[in-house]
């Protein structure tokens, strides 16, 4: 099935927050192998001026990338899921994300091409906190890759 | 902490580098930590019929893991303004103790207003590079 062009620039409304927790980030920065210690420790990541943890830059990957299913997984887009690879990944950061925050994510369809076969859809979430203001600005590049023989 | 100041840093400076491994149980436990359970990275079986050498690392976890040249050398990892890459090739990740290992350099590419740097990082397996345009935006102290 071809992939649906008509979802180019399709919004979707916010999801319900994710909230994030200490153990969530001490967990995510250990399954990294990182232990620098404003990811553990509550004084050190004060001690940098911050009001609680802080979360390591691609944490917000588990919450967009969640998201984003919304797209992805809709069965209207005709997105192959079984053959998807990560194409590429970026985060603009306007706020780091520490422990406390309750982040909603608005989610767009950036762009979709079709390129030699393989689709590439590219998802962008824009990540606020409860008082509308902005943290992080997430785009994920998703292919599905062309089916050989 | 001593963060970096800006009048420390030059184009073309290297970041020291470091070396990182994966395993069969990292990628697991970076699963159970972002959610990420695409079977392509925790099931042989399934990662083959899809035409993968193996089962592959999470670009995710590659990325993650490989920004620690710059925040490690950074001090704050909250000093990272913006990170992107490009997932290139796949690192497939063979069931054995010593796992797959990954060389990751990093060189400051420009000097920007604000006090802010744009560094450049190089992961390598096998001789092949697997991120390309893997560039990281950092807020430097005056």
């Amino acid at each position: 099935m071809a992939i649906n062009l008509e979802f180019i620039g399709r919004t979707y409304p916010p999801t319900q927050p994710y909230s994030v927790g200490r153990e969530k980030i001490r967990e995510f920065a250990l399954a990294l192998g990182n232990t620098s210690r404003c990811f553990f420790d509550v004084t050190t990541a004060r001690a940098l001026g911050y009001p609680d943890l802080i979360a390591p830059p691609t944490f917000a990957s588990i919450f967009t990338m969640k998201a984003g299913e919304q797209v992805l997984f809709d069965p209207a887009l005709g997105l192959d899921y079984t053959r998807v690879v990560h194409g590429d990944q970026r985060f603009i950061q306007h706020r780091p994300i520490f422990a406390g925050d309750e982040l909603a994510c608005v989610v767009s369809v950036d762009s979709i091409r079709s390129v030699a076969g393989n689709d590439m859809v590219t998802v962008k979430a824009d990540v606020s906190a409860e008082n509308g203001d902005p943290v992080s600005t997430v785009y994920s590049l998703v292919v599905s890759r062309v089916v050989e023989g | 902490m001593t963060l970096i100041s800006s009048s420390q840093v030059s184009v073309g400076q290297e970041l020291p580098s470091q070396e990182f491994v994966f395993t069969r149980a990292d990628l697991i436990k970076y699963a159970g930590a972002s959610g990420d359970f695409n079977v392509i990275h925790w099931n042989e079986r399934v990662a083959q019929e899809v035409g993968l050498p193996s089962v592959i690392a999470h670009g995710m976890l590659t990325m993650g893991t490989v920004v620690r040249v710059v925040t490690d050398w950074l001090g704050d990892p909250g000093n990272v303004i913006e990170y992107s890459a490009r997932f290139t090739r796949p690192i497939p990740v063979p069931d054995t103790i010593e796992g797959v290992t990954i060389t990751v350099t990093a060189t400051v590419t420009e000097l920007i207003e604000n006090h802010r740097a744009t560094i450049s990082i190089s992961a390598i397996h096998n001789e092949a590079t697997v991120l390309a345009k893997s560039v990281v935006t950092v807020q430097l102290a005056p």
